[in-house]
């Protein structure tokens, strides 16, 4: 048989995940003008957009306004999408095998890491991530609960998940009634009582990780003061050599943002931030199985043999009594039922994207991968672009040396059948823009940008299918 | 963006010769997996040294029959390393500063991988293609 991606054979490729790696790669096999693709884009849940829909916090709408370029890709011909269908449960890897002629599994970073410390699983201390996907109303999230009765809470990391968590925590009920948060989590932050949120990083204010519009926003919020220790926000000398060395503006500018809450005094809002850096959490200090504090490390900086900076503990410890504890020092991948997976890293086993077999290192035929499963969890949305664009390229140089995989069913109607055999309630990406349509309806009533569902019985009640 | 996030998409090999073999092999080594360095590690899997084609070609001025000469003799024994947890940005300065091309990156004391100054540059570029794009929707949506 001739090679595929013609109108007669077009090829036929699955992507696993339709958050923005998933739809940056079909977009990628979409706008070739050489080759005629069909694209079917599978997700777990009943709704497209990944992270953009829950992992972007309720009150950053201008950069879920991305999904506008995620919409004009899913309105390709060739386009389909297949929601509440999830690999591993409703499709296996031999399915994907006998319908397609390339699988790009986009599946994220699905799993936050761990703290590793005693009393990292009291009550009271929750992943980041946990509350992230709560408060966005993800499906799987909405019988979570977290103890809001606390009045000091610490988040353990300082990169911009960190400045989410916190933002949340010191927002208002009246500023965050105005976004689309979960209806059910702005009840519950109504009823907040927490006053004061610690920020822990363990490095100092030139490495921190968030970025400099996010923690310029956190330090003027409306409803809460921000401070920081003087002693633990002046430029060190290790940083301030690589500063010089690399004329790094943005991470000065960051410094000073942060330098500028430094000793500042409460000017009377109702809640206070405050920023600390150079201590690592040793230990979650329990009392009746609940957190009650966080004993944490001071830490002296060093430079490594690559120059950059790490922090290395003084012995030098102190307490912080906190009722409340999130971890967000960072997200790992979680393995897929059939596919190599690489724990170093806790990614897939890949190389430039190309899924490899663990004993020869070989590419295994017609299986990639891209986004954050393929590198780990760092970059911005747009990051996922030129990987997945890298990913796509690999795929097609295989196409053209002939070393694909033969599906022995290439039907679009094939596949379509078994997921529909497996799955009664398949999510079409019209079904979506009907949902999208009655929450946006629903928040304009509220002056919200949306009312989201978080139930899939909602959503199918919506639909008329229930 | 970290050491560890190339690390990552790079397949985990390590391409690593002795410090007793021969320069012959160390260059057969290099031709079949088309890389320009090799991480030198000894009997006890401590980290030796690197062996880089520019070690060869400047070897090879002075000595035309060198292809019998031990590894030990021509590697580079004063190593910078990096670790999974190094940021690029850093991590990029340093290898230009220093004119180092192939970075071998050790966790604790054993070898998890080697990042080449290309790999460092794609990494870069990938990320601020990212944030340009991301910028491009934000002042979009908000300057429709």
């Amino acid at each position: 048989m001739s090679r595929p991606g013609t109108e007669a054979h077009p090829l036929r490729v699955a992507v696993i995940g339709a958050g923005p790696t998933g739809f940056y790669a079909a977009e990628q096999l979409l706008s070739r003008r050489d080759l005629v693709v069909d694209v079917d884009v599978f997700d777990r849940l009943p709704t497209p957009y990944g992270l953009v829909r829950y992992g972007v916090a309720p009150d950053h709408q201008k950069i879920k306004s991305v999904t506008a370029v995620y919409d004009r890709i899913a309105a390709h011909v060739r386009f389909r999408f297949f929601g509440n269908v999830e690999y591993g449960r409703h499709l296996r890897l031999e399915d994907l095998r006998a319908h397609y002629h390339a699988v790009i599994f986009c599946t994220g970073a699905q799993t936050d890491r761990q703290l590793g410390i005693p009393g990292e699983d009291l009550e009271g201390s929750y992943p980041a991530t946990a509350f992230v996907a709560w408060y966005n109303g993800h499906p799987d999230f909405t019988a979570c609960r977290f103890d809001l009765s606390q009045e000091v809470a610490a988040v353990v990391g300082v990169g911009n998940v960190a400045v989410d968590v916190a933002r949340i925590l010191l927002r208002s009920p009246e500023e965050l009634a105005r976004t689309d948060i979960a209806d059910y989590a702005l009840e519950a932050l109504r009823h907040s009582r927490i006053r004061e949120v610690h920020m822990l990083g363990r490095r100092g204010p030139a490495q921190a990780a968030f970025t400099n519009p996010e923690i310029q926003e956190l330090i003027e919020l409306p409803y809460a003061d921000a401070t920081a220790r003087p002693e633990e926000v002046a430029l060190d000398e290790v940083s301030r050599a690589v500063i010089e060395r690399t004329r790094d503006h943005t991470t000065m500018k960051k410094v000073e943002i942060i330098q500028s809450v430094a000793g500042r005094a409460a000017s009377g809002k109702p809640r206070r931030l405050v920023l600390r850096f150079l201590v690592s959490p040793t230990e979650l200090v329990g009392r009746d199985g609940h957190v009650a504090a966080v004993r944490l490390v001071r830490n002296r900086l060093e430079t490594t043999s690559a120059g950059s900076v790490v922090a290395k503990p003084t012995g030098q410890t102190e307490e912080l009594a906190a009722g409340l504890v999130f971890r967000s020092v960072g997200y790992r991948g979680v393995p897929l039922p059939g596919v190599p997976f690489n724990e170093k890293w806790g990614v897939i086993l890949n190389e430039k994207g190309r899924v490899l077999d663990p004993e020869t290192r070989e590419a295994l035929p017609g299986l990639y991968t891209a986004g954050w499963i393929k590198r780990g969890a760092t970059g911005v949305i747009g990051t996922n672009k030129p990987d997945a664009a890298e990913t796509v390229a690999n795929l097609l140089a295989d196409l053209q040396a002939g070393r694909l995989h033969s599906p022995a069913a290439p039907e679009p109607g094939a596949i379509e059948a078994l997921v529909r055999e497996r799955q009664r309630y398949v999510f079409t990406y019209d079904d979506w823009r009907k949902l999208n349509e009655i929450e946006v309806a629903r928040g304009r009533a509220q002056g919200r940008p949306r009312v989201k569902f978080t139930r899939i019985e909602e959503m199918l009640a919506a639909l008329g299918r229930a | 963006m970290n050491i560890e996030h190339v690390l990552a998409q790079k397949g985990g090999q390590v391409f690593t010769i002795r410090p007793e073999q021969t320069v012959r092999e160390a260059l057969a080594e290099l031709a079949r997996r088309n890389v320009g360095a090799l991480v030198v590690v000894d009997g006890r899997g401590q980290l030796a040294g690197i062996l880089s084609e520019r070690d060869i070609v400047r070897a090879a001025a002075r000595d035309e029959a060198l292809f019998d000469r031990p590894v030990r003799e021509l590697m580079t024994r004063e190593l910078v390393v990096g670790e999974p947890g190094d940021d690029l940005r850093v991590v990029a300065h340093t290898m230009t500063e220093r004119r180092i091309r192939h970075l071998p990156v050790v966790a604790g004391e054993r070898l998890v991988g080697i990042i080449s100054i290309g790999d460092v540059v794609k990494a870069m570029r990938d990320e601020y293609e990212g944030e340009i794009d991301i910028l491009q929707i934000r002042v979009a949506a908000e300057h429709p």
